[in-house]
């Protein structure tokens, strides 16, 4: 088996802390039985409870909903709903029903849109950290201007963009049409088949400056001294960006992308945001569709059913990623 | 070892969930008077916003611990939220003793059993259901089971038009058949003007059009068992024909397919459009500094000019409804509190102060209730007005074929055929949602 | 002009010219709905909701007056404020507990716990919003610590969410800290918490910045759990700027002043915290 940290840490084996340097230690803090073996456990505990209470105590709520009945009958009573077997899964994967085949094309649309948007937020992020990595008039001022859509409360941000996005009376269109001429028919944004490229550009908006802020942060470890070394070895900035810089963010990397890919696929508040109750088929993000099964229909059974297949693929998902990322390093 | 850990941890986690649905559903709860001097209540966002809403109920909230010593926790709930807080308070029984309620959503919470139902008993205790309109109780709970809400605020669709604008077109008077609807709608529309301007993402909006429409076609969405019929012929036809105004017509501006936010009011108050169908505008109209001078307000269109019942139905009944939560700590209170709130002086003072009809009838009679506007809802609610489904599956539906209509706008503007099998498809994979 | 650069070759032309370029194009990408927010909050309604024009014809500051009496913004803002960084708090402390002892210990049930950390972040947040629901419920009932429509619950829910990520990032962070740092530390006498707090946190500092930021944030715009955990005295800014959309009306106007009002502190904080961004390692940990 991989690690998931860094091989560059070599902490000492079987719990043990590295012995004590000489007897000139103070007051130890802790007893010494608690130091040797349970310290770290001691440290874990909060993350841990807070964990188990928040999170996986819920989860395992809504895994007993995707098996049961759970409808607006059973709502107010609900541990006596009925038990369905796997009859909430049934409904969900057959891809020749209607309910299935929307599962589907939801999931596929949510697949191709998290893919393009963590793919331009990692991209721009990135670059732009690395372009301003050097100090240059204005920095500070244009760093925080960078991080303005992340500063921001959600809905402010978003419905200003659905603002923007309106067909007749949005600042998109007053641009193409009006001032551009690029097309005559003015085209909507919010409906059909260009609501995917809508919601790309504002989740990409709105991500991008988190993937700028953490690779920001992660080019200050990188010691200035390797850039030195390159630097008399004659390679060009470019090259040592491709050897040194990337490189070195690749720990930082390897759970920032991570992250963004788990975030953006289960975004909620943009699509619901922009496109309230009822998100066109081009940009029914699964979260949005999940919502319309669970809430808008009262079905908790069938919402939790499809949550839970989500899980799953996102599980797997993850485990390859980690277990590809982690043996690149290693190699 | 690693391997037993894991499973130990699983163990905890399964265990506390047992532990929380062991004790899940509260909401079974019996009502009692264990309380009798406080009560919560959820208000609806009902004035042009939350702290109008406020300023509006809290004097009223005070007249009535001064009489009876009980004191309302107010609190107004956003639509955005109303809904979800509902559905959570019902699952967990933790919610407030009072509240309103969209009244389309009755059938589905009275599905719940967390609302209390209005026996006659209940009925006669604050003062009995032959005071309310038949049409607004109608719209309170399923048919042949006790209501799950009393009504409160009712309301109806009309037809607003622009006077200058009919004027111009040397239109005389308001079209009173959808064929003369059409005709009129075609004469006003040019030069950048529309005819006809309506909301075509707004999903609840489309539902109420939609249903009326399909009643007049001589269909309903579900049949007498509540079984649904989105496919009948009538009700394909009724969603035909609020999408040809659009794709047929073309009376419709194609940019209201993405209407939501009530976009269509702001057009026609600035004079793009000329008809609208809607509940009380006439704030929202004044906002945009359009004055009452300036429309005018018809009853809504039918297929033979006469609005009645059966197929000449030309209004859902709109509202809110004021329902108690089964498991309330003061059961007495809470219907004190719906009496108050329903007598004909309090029913005067709020409707008059939301622009809507009060769901009581003698309370009517308020001259504030006499305009020439409240008087088309008046006799609409009265005479043909007709309850959307009162059936458990009543958001389903509501979400199904409101997306199925909001997908169609957008096929129409976008200048694509709208067929009868097309509308016919749609409607047949939103039943199938529904299942 | 830049001026001289921490790398000891200056930069080639074609890298500053990139730079002008992308940077210049993201400004224009990031301010523009700045910029519709501004010009919009200072129209009218009747001209915010007609077509949109990039010179406003008519400037009027009214609706920075109405946000405060259409919906309560200032409390809104003080539950906001509290409510995130309160979480924000909470959060990075138990994150910078969590991973150090993931970075710095091997011990038994290490990657479960890592990985279970961060299989949280999968479930979608819709499916166990009403569990969680019910376990507040619940708790208040048996144990009586009133946690559904509190802020205490919402500070809650919103560390936790955070907390995964704070941890993973913060383990990269630590890992990229040498170890011979700390070791160094603990030869000198201090405790592994003092190795900790007086090498590693400060080294680290960048890393705990932009951690903080993201804890902040995610707390700071959270919609849906925030609509049915708060009640109208506990509401937060996220849900609360919906107020601006009524059963009647939209006030485009209004939403936009409000969005820029609570901003603005926002924004200046993290023009504040900004700098810590670009210390640490560099100016700490190699004296």
């Amino acid at each position: 088996m991989t690690t998931t940290v860094s091989p560059r840490t070599t902490a000492p084996a079987g719990g043990k802390l590295p012995p004590a340097g000489g007897g000139s230690r103070r007051r130890p803090l802790l007893p010494e039985r608690v130091r040797r073996g349970g310290l770290p456990y001691l440290l874990l505990l909060p993350a841990l409870l807070l964990e188990v209470l928040i999170h996986l105590a819920p989860m395992a709520v809504g895994v007993w909903m995707s098996f049961r009945e759970l409808t607006q009958f059973f709502i107010n009573n609900w541990s006596a709903a009925p038990f369905a077997g796997l009859d909430n899964f049934r409904v969900a994967v057959d891809v020749n029903a209607p309910v299935g085949e929307a599962l589907l094309n939801s999931f596929l649309v949510t697949c191709a849109f998290t893919i393009l948007s963590v793919g331009a937020s990692w991209l721009i992020g990135t670059a732009a950290a690395i372009l301003m990595q050097d100090t240059f008039r204005g920095r500070g001022l244009l760093r925080a201007t960078f991080l303005i859509p992340y500063a921001l409360p959600v809905y402010a941000a978003v419905i200003t963009w659905s603002f923007m996005l309106q067909r007749d009376n949005g600042l998109v269109n007053h641009v193409i049409v009006d001032q551009l001429g690029l097309t005559d028919d003015r085209p909507f944004w919010l409906l059909g088949g260009n609501s995917f490229v809508a919601l790309l550009v504002v989740a990409t908006w709105k991500s991008w400056p988190f993937a700028f802020l953490i690779v920001t942060a992660g080019l200050q470890s990188i010691p200035q001294e390797s850039y030195e070394a390159a630097a008399i070895d004659g390679a060009g900035m470019w090259r040592r960006v491709r050897h040194i810089t990337l490189p070195s963010l690749r720990p930082v990397n390897q759970v920032l992308v991570l992250v963004l890919f788990l975030w953006t696929f289960n975004d909620f508040n943009t699509p619901y945001v922009l496109f309230s109750e009822a998100a066109p088929e081009a940009a029914d993000l699964v979260s949005i569709h999940i919502y319309q099964s669970s809430f808008a229909t009262w079905n908790f059974g069938s919402g939790s059913a499809m949550s839970v297949l989500l899980l799953l693929f996102l599980l797997l998902v993850t485990a390859v990623y980690l277990l590809l990322t982690n043996r690149r390093r290693e190699s | 070892m690693r391997r037993r850990r894991a499973a130990a941890a699983a163990l905890l986690v399964t265990s506390l969930a047992a532990a929380v649905t062991g004790c899940g559903g509260g909401g079974a709860a019996q009502g009692s008077n264990d309380n009798p001097t406080t009560l919560t209540y959820w208000a609806s966002n009902q004035g042009a916003d939350l702290e109008a809403d406020k300023a509006i109920l809290t004097p009223e909230l005070e007249k009535f611990e001064e009489r009876t010593g009980i004191h309302v926790e107010l609190e107004v709930v956003p639509w955005s939220d109303l809904l979800n807080r509902i559905l959570a308070a019902t699952a967990s029984g933790e919610g407030p003793d009072v509240l309103n309620i969209g009244n389309t959503w009755s059938a589905s919470l009275q599905a719940t059993g967390a609302l209390l139902p209005w026996t006659e008993e209940n009925f006669e205790r604050i003062g009995g259901r032959d005071r309310f309109l038949d049409a607004a109780v109608a719209s309170a709970g399923a048919p042949g089971q006790d209501p799950a809400a009393v009504p409160l605020y009712s309301l109806s669709y009309a037809l607003y038009y622009n006077k200058a604008m009919f004027e111009e077109a040397g239109i005389e008077q308001p079209p009173a058949t959808w064929d003369e609807f059409v005709e009129v709608g075609k004469r006003l529309t040019g030069d950048g003007r529309y005819g006809f301007g309506l909301e075509g993402s707004n999903l609840s909006n489309n539902i109420h059009q939609a249903y009326v429409l399909a009643r007049q076609h001589g269909g309903d969405f579900f049949d007498e068992s509540g079984e649904p019929t989105f496919t009948d012929p009538g009700a394909v036809e009724g969603v035909k024909q609020w999408i040809d105004f659009m794709a047929e017509d073309g009376i419709v501006a194609p940019g209201n397919a993405e209407y939501a936010q009530n976009q269509s009011l702001q057009d026609f108050a600035t004079g793009k459009t000329a008809m609208l169908l809607w509940q009380a505008a006439g704030t929202t109209f004044e906002s945009f500094g359009m004055s009452e001078d300036d429309y005018g307000v018809a009853p809504v269109p039918t297929p033979s000019g006469t609005p009645g019942q059966g197929t000449e139905v030309n209004s859902m009944v709109a509202g809110i409804n004021l329902a108690v939560f089964d498991n309330t700590d003061n059961l007495d209170g809470a219907l004190e509190f719906v009496e108050f709130m329903t007598s004909d002086e309090e029913q005067a003072v709020l409707n008059a102060a939301y622009g809507s009809i009060p769901a009581v009838e003698s309370a009517q009679d308020d001259p504030a209730f006499d305009t020439p506007a409240l008087n088309v809802l008046k006799d609409a609610l009265a005479t043909s007005a007709v309850p959307l489904p009162q059936v458990p599956e009543e958001s389903q539906f509501e979400t199904a074929v409101g997306t199925a209509i909001k997908d169609l706008f957008a096929e129409a503007a976008a200048g694509r055929e709208v067929t009868t099998e097309l509308v016919a498809e749609r409607l047949t994979e939103a039943q199938q949602q529904v299942g | 002009m830049p001026r001289p650069h921490r790398s000891p070759s200056a930069p080639p032309a074609s890298f500053l010219w990139t730079r002008r370029i992308v940077l210049g194009a993201l400004a224009v990408f990031t301010l523009v709905p700045v910029y519709v927010m501004v010009s919009s909050s200072l129209k009218s309604l009747e001209d915010v909701s007609g077509r949109f024009q990039w010179i406003p014809s008519e400037l009027t500051v009214q609706p920075y007056i109405d946000i405060w009496s259409t919906v309560p913004l200032g409390r809104y803002f003080l539950n906001s404020l509290i409510v995130a960084g309160a979480a924000t708090v909470c959060s990075v402390v138990i994150a910078v507990f969590a991973a150090y002892a993931v970075s710095r210990y091997r011990f038994r049930g290490r990657r479960v716990f890592t990985i279970t950390v961060l299989s949280t972040q999968m479930f979608p947040g819709i499916l166990f919003l009403l569990p969680l629901f019910l376990i507040f419920v619940n708790i208040g009932n048996t144990t009586g610590v009133a946690l559904y429509g509190s802020r205490g619950g919402l500070i809650l829910t919103y560390l936790t969410f955070s907390l995964p990520f704070a941890i993973w990032m913060l383990i990269g962070y630590f890992d990229s800290t040498p170890k011979e740092l700390d070791e160094a530390a603990m030869v000198d006498g201090c405790g592994p918490l003092g190795a900790l707090f007086r090498v590693v946190v400060p080294a680290a500092v960048p890393g705990i910045v932009a951690v903080a930021i993201y804890a902040f944030m995610t707390a700071w715009g959270e919609v849906l759990f925030a609509s049915v955990m708060t009640n109208e005295a506990t509401r937060t800014l996220a849900v609360g700027l919906q107020g601006y959309s009524t059963q009647t009306n939209v006030y485009w106007n209004q939403v936009m002043a409000a969005s820029l009002v609570v901003s603005v502190p926002v924004v200046i904080g993290f023009l504040l915290l900004q700098r810590y961004l670009v210390t640490g390692l560099t100016a700490g940990a190699v004296k």
